[in-house]
């Protein structure tokens, strides 16, 4: 029960995109077609989860006992960005076809805050290991509806009559606010 | 290179956020009052400029193929530095940003300076580009949470001139997205017309 509650709050109140303003660059970015969409949030699903395990270790492990919790920015992000080239090389060899599909979003993922700021979240809420990989999971299931989403109404976007000085990213902001409007039906569900 | 040109070109031509929409989550998230706005676009701007000072001074010793990760290393020190330094002398503007001050380190306005600035131009360059990048990107960021300030509880900088909530939409998420696309709209057109 405790683990649908986070899901349902990660993926529909508190929506990581739309509610938390995390990992706004891809959003605005990869989200002019839906396939690059679903290629991205596949790629986020991937590297969150590891992300947030590994994180969880560190930080209850080795940060906590030796009380160095102060350097978690540091190791975290150090973390992140090798795990992100591991995950490239492992994924290289072991299912090239996967990485034909996820390849070019990897690299971008190191500087999506939406995975930092997962694993940094996790930590404050107090999760165990089960709770934080049930976070993480949602949390990306939530980037990758709202991403998709999104991508399908830009796509709907390119034929409409825009005017000159709103085209492009400006008019994608202002759906993006409506879509974020419609997220805040959910408020209250948990 | 004329550095006065250097210092002003933040502040329209190539403001981070209005346009090369770098570092947008710092912009929506933290900007639900201008004092925010405010307090979010100065700590990136001591991290932006001391890391593009940093990096200008060794960007000679650091191999290529490691560049990114120093980059990245430098950038978390900084980080640490700001997140300690606000939890101990800001605490409530501390609370208020929350998880926005470590995010610093992924904001992409910080490594794409160090990255496309900072490893190729002297120092001089180097520090006066930080200054004025993030200058700019404090510019926006006020701009924006005084606009959301105003429409949104009829206040600036915490000054109430209007009685009771205004439109309370604009403090909650969309009205970020909206507030700010239109921002984006009215600077384009200004950019039009000067250019």
């Amino acid at each position: 029960m405790e683990y649908i509650i986070i899901i349902i709050s990660a993926i529909f109140v508190n929506n990581i995109v739309l509610n938390k303003f995390l990992g706004i660059c891809p959003f605005i970015g990869v989200s002019g077609k839906i396939e690059t969409a679903i290629g991205m949030s596949g790629a986020v699903l991937f590297v969150m989860t590891i992300a947030t395990l590994v994180t969880y270790l560190l930080q209850n492990y080795i940060l906590d006992p030796f009380g160095i919790s102060f350097m978690q920015t540091i190791t975290f992000i150090i973390v992140i960005a090798s795990l992100v080239q591991l995950v490239e090389i492992i994924l290289k060899k072991v299912s090239p076809s996967l990485y034909q599909a996820l390849g070019i979003f990897l690299p971008l993922i190191t500087t999506n805050c939406a995975v930092l700021g997962v694993a940094i979240m996790a930590g404050q809420q107090n999760l165990n290991l089960m709770g934080s990989i049930v976070f993480a999971i949602a949390n990306s299931i939530g980037f990758g509806l709202a991403l998709i989403i999104f991508a399908g109404i830009r796509e709907h976007l390119e034929l409409a009559n825009v005017p000159a000085p709103m085209k492009g990213v400006p008019i994608a902001f202002v759906v993006a606010g409506l879509l974020a409007m419609a997220f805040m039906g959910f408020a209250g569900i948990v | 290179m004329n550095q006065l040109k250097n210092f002003t070109k933040g502040f329209i031509k190539e403001n981070p956020v209005f346009a090369l929409f770098l570092g947008l989550c710092p912009t929506l998230g933290v900007t639900t009052s201008a004092i925010n706005g405010m307090g979010m676009g100065l700590a990136t701007t001591f991290v932006l400029f001391m890391s593009n000072v940093v990096v200008s001074l060794i960007k000679n010793f650091i191999p290529d193929k490691v560049r990114i990760p120093s980059f990245i290393v430098i950038i978390a020190s900084f980080v640490t530095i700001v997140e300690l330094t606000m939890q101990a002398y800001v605490p409530s503007l501390f609370e208020a940003l929350g998880l926005f001050i470590p995010l610093i380190v992924v904001n992409c306005v910080v490594l794409g300076r160090a990255e496309a600035f900072a490893s190729k131009n002297n120092l001089l360059s180097s520090a006066i580009d930080g200054l004025g990048m993030g200058l700019g990107f404090t510019f926006a960021l006020t701009t924006l949470g005084a606009i959301r300030e105003i429409l949104g509880s009829g206040s600036i900088f915490g000054v109430k001139f209007i009685a009771g909530d205004g439109m309370l939409i604009f403090v909650l998420s969309p009205g970020a997205f909206i507030a700010l696309g239109y921002l984006i709209v009215i600077v384009n057109k200004l950019r039009k017309k000067g250019a």
